[in-house]
């Protein structure tokens, strides 16, 4: 079953790690992504450009609404996301715990919706 | 035959299995209904089968297939039942006992931490105890419509989220098992400590969660906080009688009828909180159930061995701290070593604000200047706590206590 990790994290304490921790951190995703390729769990991942670059979008009878920023001012924000292959929640939730940014934010864990058979 | 008896001594086991088989709580639940309707009609007329338990999950199991059978768009719903393969697999050899690894894995399961703790609390109730929602409800205080819209969500993120239906292995298990036992001391607690609501239901709740204590304990028999537990639910529940007098308000411990205490109970938790503690010392429920046996032991509150109590206390602060704990460290400091010290810990307490809206710290401090004999400060303490309180029978215990300090009665 495919579940997707939702790294979130507070973008203002990211600004304040000094670089040399930042490589470090770098360095810790390669390793995990790599270890999650290795076991067969990797399905996708990537990192997100900081929320400041974001823009919503809406459309309201018929006409888009553009607007800078997400909606909602929150603590953390969503900065990456993998994508897994998981036999159950325990597993999901495992695989959760080794991302670096489970220890300083947090993860939701939020499963794939199945795709129906074909009629 | 005594069918109510059966009904609870072989629904959870049965339905742990059926629950692995099916791969539904819902549909093992519906089946297993359907299945003991069936018992009910056919036993009296042929007999009882020679294993009941294996009776019900054949017969059960076979109605969940029909189900499935009948039900429209089967395929998309095979999508959702995680095992609905093994439900089509011949049966599994019942001569064997797989029923004592599935119980464990539905406990596991109701209580997985990817569920918020009221839903845990009620899928326990509901699946392992076999109570009503509207019973659950009741006991809750919440709509029982509310309480049914809680439970669909449970088992539906149990569903889509596939959370498994196992018992957790190695470093797992322990974490794992705390969450178990926690939701099974809330229900106890949410039976005894309070009393408004009704009283039926209450008393109900304390008897199930010590009925989950013994399934728990038949087995984890070698695990130090599941004895712990049980031995700590025995005690409390052994002053049961003692507790409320004829108009329902609360006897505080040291003016109980010690004689309303239950014998068999006590002799019962004390072997378990003995064993719990010699098991592996410093367990959360294992030092709670020692200082409830310490009160247990002695014959009049004169006889409370306050310092040893203390000490317990001192020791579970240390490796479990809380603010609560840290309240009832300063009580039996006050009782055991001195009145004085007691009260200097209590207005740390006060100080550092955690307890700003817990009756019981200003119903402490009150007790401790009553004893004091400084009747004025322990009437405005009295004041304070009834404030905050809100059960009628504390409530009641309170006013009588602040009358006694201002007619200086003490």
């Amino acid at each position: 079953m495919k579940y997707l990790l939702l790294i979130y994290e507070s973008e203002q304490a990211w600004a304040g790690v000094s670089e040399a921790e930042q490589g470090k951190i770098f360095q810790e995703y390669m390793e995990y992504t790599g270890r999650i390729k290795k076991s067969g769990n990797y399905i996708a991942g990537e990192a997100l450009q900081p929320v400041s670059t974001a823009t919503t979008v809406r459309v309201k009878n018929g006409k888009t609404l553009t607007t800078d920023g997400p909606f909602a001012e929150t603590r953390e924000q969503l900065g990456g996301f993998y994508m897994v292959e998981a036999r159950d929640l325990d597993e999901a939730i495992k695989l959760a715990t080794g991302i670096p940014a489970s220890r300083t934010g947090s993860i939701e864990v939020r499963p794939i919706m199945p795709t129906p058979p074909p009629e | 035959m005594d069918f109510e008896a059966l009904y609870r001594e072989e629904r959870p086991r049965a339905l742990a299995t059926l629950i692995r088989l099916v791969g539904d709580f819902d549909l093992a639940e519906e089946a297993l209904q359907e299945a003991f309707a069936a018992a009910l009609r056919q036993w009296p007329r042929d007999g009882a089968p020679r294993s009941p338990r294996a009776w019900l999950v054949s017969t059960a199991r076979h109605k969940a297939i029909d189900h499935l059978r009948r039900e429209k768009g089967l395929a998309a719903r095979a999508a959702e039942i995680a095992y609905l393969g093994e439900a089509a697999s011949p049966p599994p050899d019942l001569a064997e006992d797989p029923f004592a690894d599935d119980l464990m894995r539905l406990i596991f399961t109701c209580c997985h931490p990817a569920l918020a703790l009221e839903a845990q609390v009620a899928l326990t109730l509901k699946t392992l105890c076999g109570l009503t929602v509207e019973e659950i409800a009741r006991a809750f205080l919440v709509a029982p419509a509310t309480m049914a819209q809680r439970l669909v969500r449970a088992k539906g993120k149990i569903r889509a989220a596939r959370i498994p239906y196992e018992v957790p292995g190695g470093d797992g298990l322990a974490e794992r098992l705390d969450g178990v036992l926690r939701v099974v001391y809330l229900v106890f607690n949410e039976g005894y400590a309070a009393t408004s609501g009704d009283t039926l239901v209450r008393r109900e709740l304390c008897r199930e969660a010590v009925r989950l204590g013994r399934l728990l304990r038949a087995l984890l028999p070698a695990t130090s906080e599941v004895a712990g537990l049980l031995g700590l639910m025995l005690l409390h529940d052994s002053r049961r009688a003692a507790r409320l007098d004829a108009h329902g308000d609360v006897v505080v411990l040291e003016e109980q009828d010690r004689a309303l205490w239950d014998q068999g109970q006590i002799a019962e938790g004390q072997a378990l909180a003995e064993e719990a503690v010699r098991r592996g010392g410093g367990g959360f429920y294992a030092l709670q159930a020692a200082i409830a046996a310490l009160h247990a032991q002695a014959r009049r509150p004169a006889d409370t061995d306050w310092p040893q109590i203390a000490a317990l206390y001192a020791l579970l602060l240390r490796l479990h701290p809380s603010p609560v704990i840290a309240l009832n460290h300063a009580a039996a400091v006050a009782l055991g070593e001195r009145l004085d010290r007691g009260l200097r810990l209590i207005e740390q307490l006060e100080a550092e604000g955690e307890l700003e809206s817990y009756h019981l710290l200003p119903a402490a401090k009150a007790d401790i200047l009553r004893r004091l004999g400084r009747t004025a400060e322990a009437a405005a303490a009295y004041e304070q706590a009834l404030r905050l309180a809100t059960q009628p029978a504390e409530r009641r215990y309170l006013e009588r206590r602040l009358l006694e300090v201002r007619s200086g009665s003490s």
